[in-house]
This record gives C-alpha cells, structure tokens and sequence, in this order.
C-alpha cells in the first residue's frame, strides 16, 4: 500500500479548541488516483484535507496532531517550508475564489513569487499551458487582461483549477469544486479531472454520490471524524462493507 | 443484510415497493401457468391451455412494466449499493420470469397435439417434476422478496432434483417409445414437456443465483453450490 502512497496520514487528530473534528484519521493518497471523500456535512471532510497542507495553521484555535508525510517527508516539522508545501500541494476551493486581476495574472502570479519562470515569455508559456491543461485556454485567450471575475462561475473554477496547476504542483486537493456549477461545467470539470489524473494525486471532497463514483479510485467515507470506510471506489458504491457506509450511500442516513 | 431503514427520500422506498410487487405478481403467474399447463395435459383441457396464453401476454406486460419502473428509479434515485443490486436483479429477475412462462406457455401448446390420444403412463411422473419446478420458481421468487441468500442457495441445490427426474422419465419414455412405436408422437410431446421443466428448474437457479448476488453483494460459491 506505501508503494505509490504520495501523502501517508497516520494518526491524525484535529481539535478546534476543545471540540474534536477528526479522530484518529490513517489514510494513503495514492500517487497515481483520484481518491474521493464523502460524508454527511460536517463529518470532517473539509477539515482532514485541510491537513494535508496545512490549511489548518491558518484557522484560529485549530491543532493538529499525528503524522503527515508528502513522499515521506514530514508535512509538520519545523523546518517545512509552508508555502513551498502549498506550492506542491495546491487547492481548489467550493466557491472559485479569482483575485480581481486580470485572468493572466490570476494564473501568473503563483508561477512569479515561487520564481518559476526566467523570462516574460516563459511566463506566458507556463500561463498558457496551464490554461491548456485546465480546460480554459479557447475560451479566455483572446482575453487574458479582462478581469478574472467576468468569467462564469464554471470558467473561474477553471481558473482556479489552472491558477493551482500553474505551479506545477504534485497534489491537487478540492474541496467541492463543483458544488456551485451547473451540470456542463461539472461535466467539465470531471472531464478535466480525468484528464489530470497520473499527472497529479488528487483529492476531492465531494457530497454528490454519483461524482465519487465516477471520478475517483478510491473513496473514504467519513462519519462524525472518524473514517468509516476506505476502498476501491467500485466496491463503495455497489457492496459496501460498513453498515454506516451503506446507509449513507444509498440515501438511508438519518 | 437487507438493510431496514428507510430511504430518506419516502418515495424511494414506494419506488422500490413498487418493483418488488411486480416481481411478485409475475413470479405468481408464471408458478400458476406451470400448474395450470399440468392439469391442461392431464384433462386434455383445451380451454385451460387456451386460457394459459392469455395469461402469457399478462406476464410480458408486467415484464414491461418492471422495466419502466426500474429505469425510472435510476434516473430519477440514481441507486447505489444494495439498491442498485436491488435494481438490477429485478430487471435481470423480470426477464427470466417472461422465459418461464413462455415455458408454460409451450406446455399448454402441446396439449390440442396429443388431445385424442390414450393417456400412456409415464404421464403420471411428469405432474411430479412440474411441482418440483413450480415450487422452485414460488420460492425463488419469495426468496426476492425477503432478499434471503441462505434461501436462494437452498434452491439452488434443489436444482438437481429436477435433473434427476428429467433423466428417469428420459428413459421411461424411450423404453415406451421402442416397446410401442404407436406412442411415439405423444412420448416425444412428453419429453419436450420434460425438457421445458427442466429448463424452468434452470431458471428458477438463476433467479436464485442473483437473489443471493443482490442480497450479499457476492456471487455463489461452489461450496454454496454444493459442487464439493
Ligand atoms: N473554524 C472552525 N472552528 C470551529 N469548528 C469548526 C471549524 N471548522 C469546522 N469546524 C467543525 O468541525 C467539524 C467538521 O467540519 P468540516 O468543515 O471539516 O466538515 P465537512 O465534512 O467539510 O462538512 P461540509 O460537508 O458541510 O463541508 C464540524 O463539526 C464543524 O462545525
Ligand atoms: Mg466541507
């Protein structure tokens, strides 16, 4: 099971203040799969995720405790560079969040502070490619100044997508991206997902049954901060082993 | 195993409620057709075997129906899991069902053919054998309903039970058919009524088989087939 593990999580606490989020939380995100999180709405998802790049430091009164290794390393020692580790492990949030710059900008500016292009034009290049991959380039390149937030909701989280890609990152962790878009730019957006997998682990938190099971290898089922259940994602959803996965699954959670 | 909750959603439940009846209506026609082609051949009643065919174009539109209802719980419940398995295994059950009572339906159409003949003997056997089949095909079909898997490998066992008696009245009828060639044409009606019973015993282990798969999530071992 370690051999293609790209993050280990052994253990993992998580308390905000004195309340328990997730509880002993053991799980390994396979290099070359999607692995997909599901669970009732305040099961935890959001929050383990969040740990596998440190999300966490950044919300008040939260802790973290247990181990997290990126390709062994250990995510939460001292001397891990945290935004180095965001850079490889980069985010897709529910709402597409797009700074209110240009939609060049929203992608260049990753690639700039981390120093990854050497000149104008490699700059445009990583921009470009990473508007490819993410599925947006025909529909923004004759654009590209216009405001990142005059795109639809789907084409921002797109640019979210490509923004988090362009920093050549090794783990893509979202949490809903689809949740405020229609059924084409979910499509899409699914689509792009296959497309990015082998490329990048990935990990998506999502409430919609159907998108776990058609996007993701792997699934972990979450119930009130623990892990139910984790397995090959066909499996899941046609015999799960757990009662509470089932009941969840098919709509009988209550 | 089957699991008790109910769906959040109240109108899943009806949906699969509703599938379930259909399954059972039809499972109850297609064992009522088998005893009614039996005593059609016993009488040489004519009307009954008529009556039999009619009953057929019942099954097939139940069978249609299974399949609106079942295509409409997966696109409108999109079902998962058990119930996906649930789903499935009444379309896959409905079809069968059909095959069945075109079994029977066969049966009855032998009857005007040996009508007029004396009554040969081995006649007797093949009553036995129908029940057997008719039996299995009533307990498959309540095995569904309870999605009882310990129930379905039962039946499955059962299967070579009709196997054996397909055999003996195989040889019974060619014994009949070399001693006394007159009965020939109604020994071979016979047997093709053997065949059809035996082919409905198949069926019914099949149905068996995928209560056990919708129920478990697992298909049969050979252990539970009884193969060692
Ligand atoms: N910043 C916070 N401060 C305090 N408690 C929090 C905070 N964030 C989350 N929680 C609590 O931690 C638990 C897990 O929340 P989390 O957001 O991880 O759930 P989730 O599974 O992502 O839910 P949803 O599906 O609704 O997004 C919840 O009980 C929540 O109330
Ligand atoms: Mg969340």
């Amino acid at each position: 099971m370690t051999d293609h593990a790209k993050i280990t999580a052994e253990g993992v606490n998580v308390f905000y203040g004195a309340k328990q989020a997730i509880r002993n939380v053991s799980l390994h995100v396979r290099q070359d799969e999607v692995t997909a999180f599901i669970g009732p709405s305040g099961c935890g998802k959001s929050t383990f995720l969040r740990t596998l790049n440190r999300m966490n430091d950044t919300i008040a009164g939260a802790r973290v405790e247990g181990d997290v290794r990126l390709d062994g390393e250990d995510i939460y020692a001292r001397a891990m560079d945290v935004v180095q580790l965001r850079a490889r492990v980069g985010m897709v949030f529910q709402k597409p969040n797009p700074f209110p710059k240009s939609i060049f900008e929203n992608v260049a500016y990753g690639p700039r502070i981390h120093g990854l292009a050497r000149s104008k034009a490699e700059l445009a290049q990583i921009v470009e490619r990473s508007l490819q991959r993410a599925g947006l380039w025909n529909e923004v390149k004759d654009r590209l100044s216009e405001s990142g937030t005059a795109l639809s909701g789907g084409q921002q989280q797109r640019l979210c997508i490509a923004r988090a890609i362009a920093v050549d990152p090794e783990v893509i962790l979202m949490d809903e991206p689809c949740s405020a878009l229609d059924p084409i730019a979910t499509a899409r957006i699914e689509e792009l997902i296959s497309d990015l997998r082998g490329r990048y682990a990935i990990v998506i938190v999502t409430h919609n049954m159907q998108q776990a099971a058609r996007v993701s290898q792997k699934t972990a089922f979450f119930h009130l901060g623990e892990l139910v259940e984790y397995g090959d994602t066909s499996a899941m959803f046609t015999n799960p082993r757990e009662e509470r996965t089932k009941d969840y699954i098919t709509g009988r959670y209550g | 195993m089957a699991s008790q909750q109910e769906h959040t959603v109240k109108a899943f439940d009806q949906d699969i409620g509703q599938l379930r009846g259909l399954i059972s209506q039809m499972g109850g026609l297609a064992e009522a057709a088998i005893g009614h082609a039996m005593t059609a051949l016993q009488r040489g009643d004519l009307e009954l075997a008529d009556r039999i065919r009619q009953d057929d174009r019942r099954i097939d539109a139940i069978e249609a129906d299974v399949e609106r209802t079942a295509v409409r719980i997966i696109a409108l419940r999109a079902p998962l899991a058990n119930d996906l398995r649930e789903v499935v295994a009444a379309l896959k059950i409905a079809a069968v069902v059909e095959r069945i009572g075109d079994y029977a339906k066969n049966i009855a159409k032998r009857v005007p053919l040996i009508e007029g003949e004396h009554r040969i003997e081995p006649l007797s056997t093949v009553p036995a054998m129908a029940k057997i089949a008719a039996e299995m095909v009533h307990d498959a079909l309540d095995a569904f309903a309870a999605r009882d898997a310990a129930k379905a490998v039962e039946i499955v066992r059962r299967d070579r039970t009709l196997d054996d008696f397909y055999d003996s009245i195989f040889r019974t009828l060619v014994t009949y058919m070399v001693e006394n060639p007159k009965t020939i044409s109604q020994c071979a009606h016979l047997l093709f009524v053997a065949k059809n019973l035996e082919r409905i015993g198949d069926h019914a282990t099949n149905v068996a088989e995928m209560v056990h798969f919708a129920a478990t999530g697992n298909q049969m071992t050979d252990r539970e087939w009884g193969n060692q």
